[in-house]
């Protein structure tokens, strides 16, 4: 029982990172932008984050908005090469995973970010609440991004499905001619789906260093920028899904340090592996689901190009 | 000439847009009244297309100038077109094909809340819907919906937005007679309530039918502004064209042996596609046998399965001199002598990123004709196709290594059939193969066809063009739900045919 309740109160912590990331690609490639750059994005968020922290000081959350904000500006120029340029978008994403791994050891070690830890972000203090038992740590025994994700859902939802604007978003990643021809500026709207999209990615960065190892080492995320790829993939490009594929890969990540702490010691390379593995595993489950290949945003990696006459 | 109205709802005056060197409207002024339909008709290339994306703000002209209700105006692009009243129903829909008809709708007008101001737009289409008398399911995803409630969606959009006046680009291309007949309906009652619309086809049938006035463009200048019924047929081709041209039916005069015997073909689909049921015909040397039938009846299915592509549940294909060929992979059946011109020339036919004699040549060094599979002459591939070029009237064509994505829809189709006919075919499938093309392209390729049947091939011609299949075919055959309902020899009664059709 204690190995259940202390395995599922660490959940949310391992979800969270996650459910952000997702919601980041969502919004992303809702707007028919393949990125392929997560794992990128997340790095950027997280040496920032911890960058924020060590060289400004004791300031978890605007460590985390800046983890977002560089995403973001990591992200306007993966925007510009996409949109703007209409560079191939797997050839962009793939460029920016090692763009931002070479920059972001440089930058650390210039820097002298690497391996100093610091206080980052803790537990919320719930008083009462926290007491409950089983329910208590599970629930109120997070911190505060936790709870804030579910908000940045229930926006991303309100967003998406009730705002014009989202309509716009959702229609740009089906049939951008379709928008085009409706007045909307297809690459303003790719634009600012990118830009949204990769301050999550950031921000999921930012909760890997600020939130869970407080502590920055080059490619603190190891692979996980490519699980979230694969996560929205399972998730179909919804909300939903993708909360619960958050979760359910929480739980998953959440039980191998139980297993360790119980003496079941899984080989260090296999776990090094596992992203990748199980990226090429969701792959392959989806495309032999007809359900997900229909599910794909149909203008998903295709450059737009007003049809003129030269 | 039409007597000069002052009170005109557009005119476009000296219109004059090039590109590069080609002038593709040259000192065009044309004029649209208040609550008509007006047909632009005109060959491919002629400037029709050109004209109404200036009107809708596509291209800027180079000279000219537009007045709307008597004020000049500035079209900077599709929003200010939208801004001053003008819709343009694209041939291509331009339609989210997984959101419903009714977000397709909210998509192009400027709401400041989608979500809340939902009931309201619903209520306002359904409004409209029941003034033009619309009928059509705003929920289910318009990708599930037919072609022709698609259509419906695209003219709500423009209605809904407010338009005044309405571009149609080739609206009927994709409609059969029935949906086309009710089209016209709307269209017509759109008029009378003060609309006006233009009309972009190729269609004379329809043009006289259906509009107030016929104005007819050729290299991009605009001929004549005529009302229908004032001339004939013949002199409206020679507006059009430019010159005197009609084609006519010319029935084969030497029927030989049976050429390819189909029994019993059996094709089962899931899902709603469709497969095929029994089919049996034959074709004999020298014969045009046509397949009439509305499009998505099994005609795709036919011609692919007959090719092989497609792998038949049962039945045989029996071809003369070399007996049963139903087990045959499509490259023994092309051996044979069966060449294939699909519908969708630009997916199917070519590939579009590699060269005009790329495409052209795949079938010789197939063939053997070019040299081992090692060692493919240069020269030889090069020599053959200006031949070819030559021979089939391939225009546009400046280099060799052009891009064939860069050729028009007639000349695309004139190189696939200089292709295939290059070894001299016993088989013919063509699957519409006039899709899309203007007249002379068309009598072009049917003219290629006819020479195919008068040097003995078989061709089986799968068209949804009734007129088409008339005109060419000595035997007809009608296909519905996968079956073949009826046959009859030429010449046949056009109604009985249509009939049978749809039933």
């Amino acid at each position: 029982m204690d190995f259940l309740i202390y395995w599922l109160s660490n959940v949310p912590g391992f979800a969270t990172p996650f459910a952000l990331g997702v919601l980041g690609m969502i919004i992303c490639e809702r707007s028919g932008v393949l990125n392929l750059g997560a794992e990128g994005f997340v790095l950027v968020g997280a040496m920032s984050g911890a960058g924020v922290l060590i060289s400004v000081g004791d300031l978890p959350l605007f460590a985390l908005v800046i983890a977002g904000l560089s995403g973001s500006l990591f992200g306007l120029l993966f925007g510009f090469l996409v949109t703007i340029l209409r560079v191939n978008q797997v050839i962009a994403g793939l460029i920016m995973v090692f763009l931002a791994q070479g920059l972001t050891s440089l930058l650390s070690r210039n820097m002298d970010w690497v391996n100093k830890p610091f206080e980052g972000l803790s537990k919320l203090n719930t008083g009462i609440f926290s007491e409950i038992p089983i329910i208590g740590p599970i629930i109120f025994q997070q911190d505060l991004l936790v709870y804030c994700t579910l908000l940045f859902y229930w926006v991303a939802f309100y967003f998406l499905y009730r705002t014009s604007i989202g309509l716009r978003l959702r229609a740009v990643g089906e049939n951008p001619e379709a928008v085009d021809a409706a007045g909307g500026d297809v690459i303003l709207l790719r634009l600012l789906a990118v830009i949204i999209g990769t301050f999550f990615l950031g921000l999921a960065g930012g909760y890997f260093t600020v939130v869970v190892s407080k502590i920055w080492v080059d490619g603190i995320s190891g692979g996980r920028g490519w699980i979230i790829i694969a996560l929205v993939i399972f998730a179909r490009w919804q909300l939903s899904r993708a909360l619960l594929g958050a979760v359910i890969f929480g739980c998953i990540e959440a039980l191998i340090p139980r297993l360790a702490a119980i003496g079941f010691q899984l080989p260090q390379y296999f776990v090094l592996m596992m992203p990748y593995a199980i990226t090429l595993l969701v792959m392959v489950w989806s495309n032999l689901n007809p359900k997900n290949i229909k599910a794909t945003p149909s203008s998903l990696g295709r450059p737009f190009l007003r049809e003129e006459r030269h | 000439m039409v007597k000069i109205n002052q009170n005109y709802k557009i005119k476009m005056e000296k219109i004059t847009k090039s590109f590069g060197d080609f002038l593709a409207l040259d000192d065009v002024t044309f004029n649209l009244d208040h609550g008509e339909v007006h047909s632009l008709l005109g060959e491919n290339g002629a400037g029709k297309s050109s004209l109404m994306n200036v009107l809708s703000g596509i291209y800027a002209p180079d000279h000219g100038a537009i007045s709307i209700d008597g004020k000049v105006v500035k079209i900077n692009g599709p929003s200010d077109a939208r801004f001053l009243g003008i819709g343009m129903v694209h041939q291509h829909f331009r339609l989210v094909k997984s959101f419903n008809a009714l977000d397709n709708i909210a998509l192009t007008i400027n709401q400041t809340s989608y979500y809340s101001e939902k009931d309201n737009l619903r209520h306002k289409i359904l409004k409209k819907m029941d003034e033009i008398g619309f009928d059509l399911d705003l929920d289910s995803p318009v990708g599930l919906l037919s072609v022709a409630e698609q259509q419906r969606v695209e003219i709500l959009k423009v209605l809904i937005a407010g338009a005044s006046i309405i571009i149609l680009d080739e609206p009927t291309a994709v409609l059969t007679d029935e949906e086309a007949k009710g089209f016209f309906k709307i269209i017509r009652f759109l008029a009378s309530s003060g609309t006006s619309v233009v009309l972009v086809t190729h269609k004379l049938k329809e043009a006289k039918e259906f509009s107030d006035k016929i104005s007819v463009l050729r290299n991009g200048k605009l001929v004549d502004t005529i009302i229908p019924g004032k001339l004939d047929d013949e002199a409206l081709i020679k507006l059009i064209v430019g010159e005197v041209f009609a084609e006519k039916p010319q029935l084969s005069k030497n029927f030989g042996e049976e050429k390819i015997v189909i029994s019993d073909l059996n094709l089962h689909r899931s899902n709603h596609a469709m497969g095929l049921t029994n089919i049996n015909f034959k074709i004999h040397e020298g014969e045009i046998y046509g397949i009439a039938g509305v499009g998505g009846n099994g005609q795709a299915e036919l011609s692919t399965v007959l090719m092989g592509l497609t792998k038949l549940n049962s039945g045989s294909i029996k071809l003369a001199g070399y007996g049963d060929i139903t087990k045959f992979r499509t490259d023994q059946r092309r051996k044979c002598g069966l060449v294939f011109i699909p519908a969708d020339r630009q997916k199917y036919a070519l590939a579009g990123e590699l060269s005009v004699a790329d495409n052209y040549a795949v079938a010789s060094i197939l063939r053997g004709d070019l040299g081992s599979w090692m060692g493919v002459k240069k020269l030889g591939k090069q020599q053959s196709i200006l031949e070819a070029i030559a021979e089939f009237n391939i225009y546009g064509v400046q280099r060799l290594n052009q891009n064939a994505a860069l050729l028009s829809g007639g000349n695309a189709q004139k190189l696939v059939i200089a292709r295939e006919f290059s070894s001299k075919p016993s088989v013919v499938i063509a699957h519409s193969p006039s899709r899309g093309l203007d007249l002379k392209a068309a009598a072009f390729v049917h003219k290629q066809l006819l020479t195919a049947r008068d040097g003995g091939a078989a061709v089986l011609l799968l068209s949804e063009d009734l007129d088409e299949i008339m005109l060419l075919s000595d035997t007809i055959g009608v296909i519905n739900r996968g079956r073949i309902t009826a046959e009859f020899s030429s010449p046949a009664d056009r109604q009985i045919i249509g009939k049978a059709m749809v039933n």
